[in-house]
């Protein structure tokens, strides 16, 4: 009996498994003879999930609309569709959104490729030296607990309100991630196969481009979305702090004038312009990753 | 060493040494300071185009002793001398297989078969077409564009063992390759490998832990025991090639198995007595 019950503290007496049994037959005759059948989910078909999306979208508009008219929500401060269409059409013919826009969209890309071609790089390196490795660590990780958006004020002093101090805080949003993102992929890199090379008679340098480099390209790849979103915020951060162009200028200054509109024009811009650079690098990871697993 | 293949292209014989591991011992020290042998005091040769086998229970440092063999691990004593060299702690002179695959998943098979050529610095081009017909001929052939996941674990097995020997060295060691295999893909590879052997003339040392693998395959078997690990005996196969598969039901193999296992359950036991 004490067997059965080799963990437990409180003494065990002689019976207590026989009860236990008993139990456990009283509540197997208590159970359902069939069982219940569970509800099969049946994939909804794809031109009502799109009606449902767009409704929706649709539908918020609308009672935005009509808050405002019937008086329970606060043009001043919240504008309203029409208004918003109204401005947006203006800006867009007079072309303020699409300088503006290219600009933002300048400093985003700058932002990302200098980050992530630095940033992989970096990662990259700590494979050669073990030492190099355990000092880099913890700074890398203390720039990385940094609320770097902080040091926005600071870039724009140093680097003037140009498009430098922008493509400095996409740089580096994006760059710490990708130096930590690319570091654990290097110490995740099966060392089986780098054994293997080192049997064949391979130099560092080829085990490092044959082996490491490839193993790395998956991590990378699917970090990219990430990446992008960061630039993105860096660089728009970037022009709120000191700006001449830029969508986040452009929303900053219709805040500074109690243009709502405007200020919901600019945030729509840049939630299109985001949606479009996802979609490129989302197309950009499925070509990295193409051939380095199962075709 | 061309000149005795080339005499004697049909029966593999003994009569000079390829490999030599003379009194190799390897001590691995831990962090508090104690220490574990992994291998004490192994002797072994191995002739040119000779198949042996080395078997015992795990932690007889049968992976260590292949590794010191393949110049990855220095021994502590002894030394290993290849063609009357000493070449202990000298890498990418022998292939080596281990019961990983280890195909690397971003390349094709034929990526794949070539890396050894390619590490010593052959075209791809030129590795390519070396290895295609080999491809054909071994039955690979249809997956030479493939990748690995795509492939059957007998494939891939094939795939790694077409690799280590396109890597072009006269010695080969593999540990355990078959070991993660069903028993029918198993016997097939078994033969498989018998005919590379023969076409290749490769010298084979080969790690199991199948009794009638290791006998049906080599022309001496190893016995090795386990902590320390140590060499305890040696048993020629006599049976003669080339063997068909229904040889394991033979007196001969049967009593050669019987011997083995003798050695083997000596082996198991030997930790008990030093006790």
């Amino acid at each position: 009996m004490t067997a059965l019950a080799p963990h437990t503290n409180a003494p065990t007496t002689p019976g207590d498994a026989e009860r236990s049994l008993e139990r456990l037959g009283e509540l197997r005759a208590r159970m359902s003879p069939v069982p219940r059948r569970g509800r099969t989910a049946r994939e909804p078909s794809g031109w009502s999930v799109n009606l449902w999306r767009v409704g929706t979208v649709v539908a918020i508009f609308a009672l935005w609309e009509i808050g405002v008219r019937v008086g329970i929500i606060n043009a001043f401060f919240w504008s309203q569709p029409s208004q918003v269409w109204r401005t947006a059409v203006v800006s867009f013919q007079n072309g303020d959104i699409l300088a503006n826009a290219r600009y933002t969209f300048a400093s985003t890309v700058a932002g990302f490729v200098i980050g992530v071609v630095a940033g992989v790089a970096i990662g990259l390196s700590f494979w050669w030296s073990r030492r190099y490795a355990l000092v880099a660590e913890p700074l890398v990780i203390a720039f990385e607990a940094m609320p770097k958006l902080a040091l926005a004020p600071i870039v724009v002093l140093v680097l003037g309100i140009g498009i430098e101090s922008k493509i400095a805080m996409a740089t580096a949003l994006v760059i710490v991630i990708q130096v930590l993102n690319t570091y654990s992929a290097v110490r995740a890199v099966d060392t089986d196969l780098t054994t293997l090379l080192s049997s064949l008679g391979a130099s560092r340098w080829q085990v490092f481009v044959k082996v490491v480099v490839p193993s790395i390209l998956p991590s990378v790849a699917s970090s990219l979305r990430v990446a992008i979103g960061l630039a993105l915020s860096g660089a728009v951060v970037g022009e709120y702090i000191g700006s001449r162009e830029g969508l986040g200028r452009m929303i900053q200054y219709a805040g500074s004038t109690y243009d709502i509109a405007l200020i919901w024009v600019g945030v729509f811009t840049l939630a299109l312009l985001s949606a479009i650079l996802y979609l490129v690098v989302a197309w950009l990871e499925k070509r990295l990753l193409k051939g380095t697993h199962s075709a | 060493m061309s000149l005795t293949q080339t005499e004697l292209p049909a029966a593999p014989s003994a009569d000079s040494t390829q490999l030599a591991v003379e009194g190799v011992s390897r001590r691995f020290v831990r962090r508090d300071g104690g220490a574990t042998d992994a291998l004490v005091n192994a002797n072994l040769t191995v002739g040119h185009g000779e198949f042996i086998s080395l078997i015992g229970p795990s932690g007889c440092g049968k992976s260590t002793l292949f590794n010191m063999i393949a110049g990855l691990d220095v021994p502590t004593q002894g030394r290993i001398m290849i063609d009357g060299i000493d070449r202990s702690g000298q890498q990418g002179l022998v292939g080596y297989m281990l019961q990983k695959d280890l195909l690397l998943p971003w390349r094709t098979v034929l990526e794949n078969v070539v890396l050894g050529l390619e590490i010593s610095g052959v075209a791809k081009k030129a590795a390519h077409a070396i290895a295609r017909p080999l491809l054909t001929t071994y039955g690979l052939g249809e997956f030479v564009d493939r990748y690995p996941s795509q492939l059957s674990g007998g494939m891939k097995q094939r795939a790694a063992l077409l690799r280590t020997i396109l890597f072009n060295r006269d010695i080969i060691l593999l540990d355990e390759p078959f070991g993660a295999l069903d028993a029918q893909t198993r016997e097939h590879m078994q033969e498989w490998l018998l005919d590379l052997w023969d076409d290749f003339k490769k010298t084979v040392l080969f790690v199991t832990h199948d009794i009638d693998e290791a006998i049906y395959l080599s022309d001496r078997v190893f016995v090795m025991s386990a902590r320390p690990g140590r060499i305890v005996a040696e048993i020629p196969v006599s049976l003669e090639r080339p063997r068909h598969p229904s040889i394991v039901t033979s007196d001969e193999f049967i009593r050669i198995k019987t011997q083995a296992r003798a050695y083997l359950n000596g082996a198991h036991a030997i930790p008990k007595e030093e006790r």
